[in-house]
């Protein structure tokens, strides 16, 4: 009785809200009932049917390969591990999951996926860098799939106009791993009767790129840090000074020091960027290849010294540049009008800051000028088409000049001087420390009280470095430790710091 | 308005005797009922057959064509009771629900109905939420079946099956007066097939003949002494009628294409619903083919309730050992075959849990291994080979610790621009400012509160039901309690459970009352207090009023996206003198509701030349610090990351994308709570007027001029 083995073509999709997934199981399904195919779809929404991803599951099966063309075969509503002939997923991390599952197996499965990332909420919320490791991701998929197709198709969806179900579609067209020729492909879209053109273009792009993609392991994005020679766009004998700086550092440091060199120029003038370099070049002439202090230092001092005030988001915000980007990305038509409000809450801290120390000694010692200024204080809506903000926020970015006056920038560089001391202090005797002292500045960061919360931890692990004996490794686990939470209980709790 | 409009879908229960319908396993079970003569149906949303009670609401037409009655049950304790119409009159029915969550709720008017059983056919359709993709705690509605004795029927999941299952799923009930359930799991609710229909019938007693020949019936009424006539009747009558029925019409099956070969000396026993798994398993194994034919004996119980005991024994009389496949814990129906072939003193062994996983889903998988390792245990022989053997063992040892690190879990949250997301901004602020409170949550999209990035709320104990939780805290002075509960849960028994009780009780919680205008989580479908345009005079009951009528004197109403509002006024509530319930009704409609209204009438307004703005967020990269307190706000999904275009800087920046609906949260956070000075609103504005281009310009005049001026300052110095 038993007659032939024949297996249905078994395929996974895997595709989160809105990227029309249910539309691609219709089109599959379409596709293999006019090329006389049994077909069954099956999908899982549960609970994560708001903002998680949905999984559907199809099979196919030749009426050829039956008696009874009335009769159709057991289909299966769920895969199995090892079973699984396509996996189709619309975004990276969901094809990692399929492979995580083991329903993708080198002996049958072509995977196609696009390689863009829509982030989870655990990545989102990270106080510092917490975005999954595409790379990994990318490796597994390449060693697990016979057939290995990945392309960014969220950008081919934007360029084209379609949504990325279309793309997945001619993308599975284009891998030939299935046994239909592209005429029932694109005869399914018609058939289906929605948005045609739209799709039919969306098929064609995916199409091309799914042919196109050679299944090669994805080359690994290794940036070019060893620019040899810095060239620049120097226009005066100054600023060319400064390119000769900084092609005077070690190779490996420049790529960085030329960098922030441009952001100190910009955010203040050639003068402090020259004070930058200059203080880099004192460390560089101390430290040893690979120069890793010199490097991280051009890093993190840039930044320190391009510290967030008042003066840089006036600035920022009224700049031509800005409308420009600010335009494509809200996708504004040519010439459409766009208004650009900006959510402000300047506290009292940010008024005085922003004054010469004297001014603002005088503030904070009158209660009638505390008062008053006060009054510029709290949320307020400013928007920057409008004269009257524009020319405040103008006004505010005109007060540059004074910036090395002012409190703020004072207490800035009380915290910098004391954190240099300390590099220069132990790089002779623990380099990899020295290091990780510097990378700590990548706690301080933002305004308000991120920055309050910021500052707090960096002086706690700074003050835990001043007490000596301590290893790069320890410092390295309390920066991951001040990033763990908001509230600084992590970092508490390992420097053994008891508030009860 | 649901979230899925099956309008055009429906015109296919239409279909007439020897047409062939084509579409989801809802639809077919729908078109199963009309074939069967249905007088009345009801139900209660809920995953996964939510979609279920759309289709029915979207089929009104053709229901009231057929004079069938479609009731939207306030819950399914309500539908249970809509139920009672078939004990004394011959009318068909069927409800839905989710289970076991809404068999729980049910159960009351289900043991009543079971007690004194109906003379029309009477059908529960289950949508079983057990495994992959469910929402609820893991148990099995077996046990429901059993202590009422309502029979269960678990069907093989392919659309002919369980059409004709549907329909002698009706007689069953008629023929041992027994209301049945019959259990879907959601891959078979989701199920896209095709079957043969037949023509609808019109019922042939109608509920106008009951209203008007009413019939009274007084030994059905659940007093004694006629109870324990009902428990004789069931033990008796019903049970008997039961078993017979499904004997004679052959509603379990026997598939053996064994012959004198070697497997026939053991067998398999399995729940209908597996009956795919089974097979794909002992195909992977070679002993089944596609056509479902195996080499090893197979009993498919498509009736998991009751056991027919002589088909069992005869099964597995000259056998000896067979496998029991029956999902979830515990595992009754193994137990049972113990008792069964112990009193037929058959030597046959059973193995079940043994082999299979005690607890979770049977899924390809482990249904195979199970079924490997009982014929490994008793005919070795018939093991040669395992396909899927080959396909793992090519796989190459790629780290799985470091592919599970790389791979974030993506838990669900709440939608773009979703009314209750500012609500749980305000109370996480709230929390920081006051500390931290006590809250018990509820179900429906509320739940998701729970989660990252808000956290709040300590329990959850079932639907409608966070406004009874804290009532053991009602007393006690100082920090106060806060229940939260949606809309859906307020309507289904919250007003009762929890408020009335709290006025009662003279409780001194605060009880917050998230009123989004529809029963969301679900997909969407009206409630008591919805309204097309939620202006107050469209609805037909108001939250304010129902808290009012039991007797709370502090009532408050406000809108959601009012953060810094919201706040104050819940700390208000927290800290006022007033002694006793304090409700919060926070108003704002669900977003995906309101842009599926909204959305199209924009669109409109644009084309045929109207002004019109249209908001949405934008974050400044430059001063974007890469602390993701924002997002630790929000959750919102179109408030996202980018990797940091700035060389120098590490951390990934706030970034806000194209699906921003502009609902304000963004701006209304970084005002609360006081944010980084990153965020800012963009009014696109269409078809503007002469006025707003006229000021356009001349603001454009100056700034442009301004700009321009320091643009060639700066570019002075370059480097």
């Amino acid at each position: 009785m038993i007659s032939q083995m024949k297996r249905p073509i078994t395929i996974i999709i895997s595709a989160l809200g809105g990227q029309g997934g249910g539309v691609l199981t219709n089109w599959l399904v379409n596709l293999a009932e006019q090329c006389d195919y049994f077909a069954q779809s099956t999908s899982v929404p549960g609970v994560a049917q708001r903002t998680g991803a949905t999984i559907y599951y199809l099979e196919m099966f030749p009426k050829s390969s039956v008696t009874d063309k009335n009769i159709p075969p057991v289909m299966a509503l769920m895969p199995m591990a090892g079973d699984v002939d396509l996996v189709v997923a619309a975004e990276l991390m969901e094809a990692g999951r399929a492979v995580q599952k083991q329903y993708v197996t080198p002996n049958k499965t072509t995977l196609i996926t696009s390689s863009h990332r829509v982030y989870s909420i655990s990545e989102k919320i990270a106080m510092g860098d917490g975005i999954g490791d595409s790379q990994t991701v990318m490796r597994a998929a390449h060693d697990a799939a016979k057939h290995f197709i990945a392309f960014d198709m969220a950008d081919l969806a934007s360029k084209t106009g379609c949504v990325i179900s279309s793309i997945l579609f001619g993308a599975i067209a284009g891998s030939k791993s299935l046994p239909f020729s592209r005429e029932n492909f694109e005869k399914a879209i018609k058939a289906e009767g929605k948005m045609v053109d739209v799709n039919l273009r969306g098929f064609d792009a995916g199409f091309q790129a799914a042919e196109k993609s050679t299944g090669e392991s994805p080359p690994n994005e290794v940036s070019n840090i060893a620019a040899a020679m810095i060239t620049g766009k120097a226009n005066s004998p100054e600023a060319e000074a400064l390119i000769k700086n900084i092609n005077a550092l070690p190779e490996t440091t420049r790529e960085f020091a030329y960098a922030g060199a441009q952001k100190l120029l910009d955010y203040q003038d050639l003068d402090y960027a020259d004070e930058y370099l200059r203080l880099l070049e004192g460390f560089a002439a101390e430290d040893k290849a690979p120069f890793d202090i010199t490097r991280e230092l051009a890093r993190y001092l840039a930044l320190w010294m391009a510290f967030d005030d008042t003066i840089k988001v006036a600035d920022i915000k009224t700049r031509t540049e800005r409308v420009e980007k600010y335009r494509a990305e809200v996708k504004a038509a040519d010439g459409q009008i766009v208004q650009m409000v900006e959510f402000m809450h300047p506290r009292i801290e940010e008024i005085t800051g922003t004054m010469p120390r004297i001014m603002a000694r005088m503030v904070e010692n009158s209660s009638l000028l505390t008062w008053f200024f006060k009054k510029f204080t709290g949320p307020r809506l400013l928007d920057t088409t409008k004269i009257s903000s524009f020319l405040m926020l103008y006004f505010i970015a005109s007060l540059k000049p004074i910036r090395r006056k002012t409190e703020r920038f004072h207490q800035e560089f009380i915290h910098i001087t004391k954190w240099l001391d300390r590099v220069s202090d132990v790089m002779t005797q623990d380099y990899d420390l020295a290091v990780e002292i510097i990378k700590c500045q990548r706690l301080i960061k933002g305004y308000g009280e991120t920055h309050e919360r910021g500052l707090n931890s960096f002086s706690r692990i700074m003050s835990a470095v001043d007490q000596g004996n301590i290893k790069a490794h320890r410092v390295t686990e309390l920066m991951v430790a001040a990033l763990a939470d908001e509230k600084g209980k992590t970092l508490e709790n390992e420097l053994g710091i008891n508030h009860s | 308005m649901a979230e899925r409009s099956f309008a055009k879908e429906v015109q296919k229960l239409r279909l007439g005797t020897g047409e062939v319908f084509h579409g989801e396993g809802i639809l077919a079970v729908t078109k199963g009922l009309l074939q069967s003569g249905v007088a009345y149906v009801g139900g209660y949303q809920g995953s996964p057959v939510s979609h279920l009670m759309d289709v029915l609401a979207d089929s009104q037409e053709i229901l009231s064509e057929l004079g069938v009655h479609f009731e939207a049950n306030g819950s399914e304790a309500s539908a249970a009771a809509m139920l009672s119409a078939s004990i004394s009159y011959p009318l068909r029915a069927a409800v839905t629900w989710k289970s076991t969550v809404g068999t729980n709720v049910a159960s009351d008017a289900l043991s009543n109905l079971a007690s004194a059983g109906v003379i029309g056919g009477t059908v529960i359709i289950i949508g079983e939420d057990y495994g992959e993709g469910a929402s609820i705690m893991q148990e099995r509605s077996h046990a429901f079946a059993m202590k009422s004795q309502i029979w269960l029927i678990n069907p093989r999941p392919n659309l002919p099956k369980m059409v004709d299952m549907l329909e002698k799923t009706f007689q069953l009930s008629e023929a041992s007066n027994t209301p049945v359930f019959f259990q879907m799991r959601i891959r078979a609710c989701h199920l896209h097939g095709q079957f043969i229909a037949k023509d609808n019938i019109k019922p042939k007693f109608t509920l106008r003949d009951a209203l008007d020949n009413p019939n009274r019936e007084a030994d059905k009424i659940i007093l004694p002494p006629f109870t324990f006539l009902h428990e004789k009747q069931k033990q008796e009558l019903r049970w008997p009628a039961a078993v017979k029925f499904i004997i004679d019409h052959g509603l379990n099956e026997i598939i053996d294409s064994s012959g004198k070969n070697q497997g026939n000396d053991i067998g398999i026993i399995f729940e209908g619903g597996l009956y795919n798994v089974v097979i794909r398993a002992l195909q992977m194994l070679g002993l089944a083919t596609s056509m479902g034919e195996s080499k090893i004996p197979l009993y498919v119980m498509n009736v998991t309730y009751p056991l027919v005991d002589s088909e069992l024994i005869k099964f597995a009389k000259d056998k000896k050992a067979v496998l029991m496949v029956e999902e979830g814990q515990p595992n009754y129906i193994e137990q049972s075959l113990n008792k069964i072939f112990n009193d037929a003193k058959l030597t046959c062994k059973i193995s079940g849990k043994d082999l299979l996983p005690a607890f979770g889903e049977y899924s390809g998988q482990v249904t195979k291994d199970g079924i490997k390792g009982f014929i490994a245990k008793y005919n070795p022989e018939l093991l040669d080979q395992d396909e899927l053997e080959t396909s793992m063992a090519s796989l190459s040892a790629t780290s799985t610790s470091e592919l599970d690190a790389a791979i974030p879990a993506r838990p669900p949250g709440l939608c773009t621009g979703c009314p209750e997301r500012p609500f749980f901004a305000a109370l996480k602020m709230l929390e920081k400012d006051y500390g931290e409170i006590h809250i018990s949550a509820d179900i429906g999209c509320n739940s998701f509160g729970t989660l990252p990035p808000f956290q709040i709320g300590n329990t959850i104990m079932g639907y409608g039901l966070g406004a009874a939780s804290s009532s053991a805290f009602s007393s006690v002075r100082g920090k106060r309690a806060i229940s939260i509960m949606g809309d859906g849960g307020f309507w289904h028994n919250g007003l009762t459970s929890g408020i009335a009780s709290a006025v009662f009780n003279n409780s001194d919680n605060v009880f917050i009352i998230v009123d989004n205008g529809y029963a969301a989580a679900t997909g969407g479908q009206y409630i008591p207090s919805s309204a097309k345009t939620l202006k107050e005079d469209d609805r037909k009951a108001r939250i304010q009023d129902a808290v009012q009528g039991v007797g709370v004197k502090w009532v408050r109403t406000i809108d959601s996206y009012a953060i810094a509002e919201v706040k104050a006024l819940v700390q208000d509530a927290m800290t006022s003198d007033f002694y006793g319930p304090k409700v919060i009704v926070i108003e704002g409609e669900c977003m995906l509701n309101r842009q599926r209204r909204e959305k199209p009438v924009i669109a409109r307004n644009i084309k045929a030349g109207k002004r019109e703005i249209k908001q949405r967020f934008y974050v400044e990269s430059e001063t974007c610090s890469g602390d993701h307190a924002c997002i630790r706000l929000s959750g919102c999904p179109s408030l996202t990351i980018k990797p940091n275009p700035d060389i120098l800087r590490e951390d990934p920046v706030a970034y806000v994308d194209n699906s921003c609906v502009g609902c304000g949260v963004c701006g209304e956070n970084v005002h609360s709570a006081v944010l980084c000075p990153s965020f800012s609103r963009a009014d696109l504005i269409f078809n503007p007027t002469a006025w707003d281009r006229f000021k356009y310009y001349l603001r454009q005049m100056v700034i442009g001029f301004l700009q321009r001026r320091r643009d060639r300052k700066r570019a002075k110095v370059t480097l």
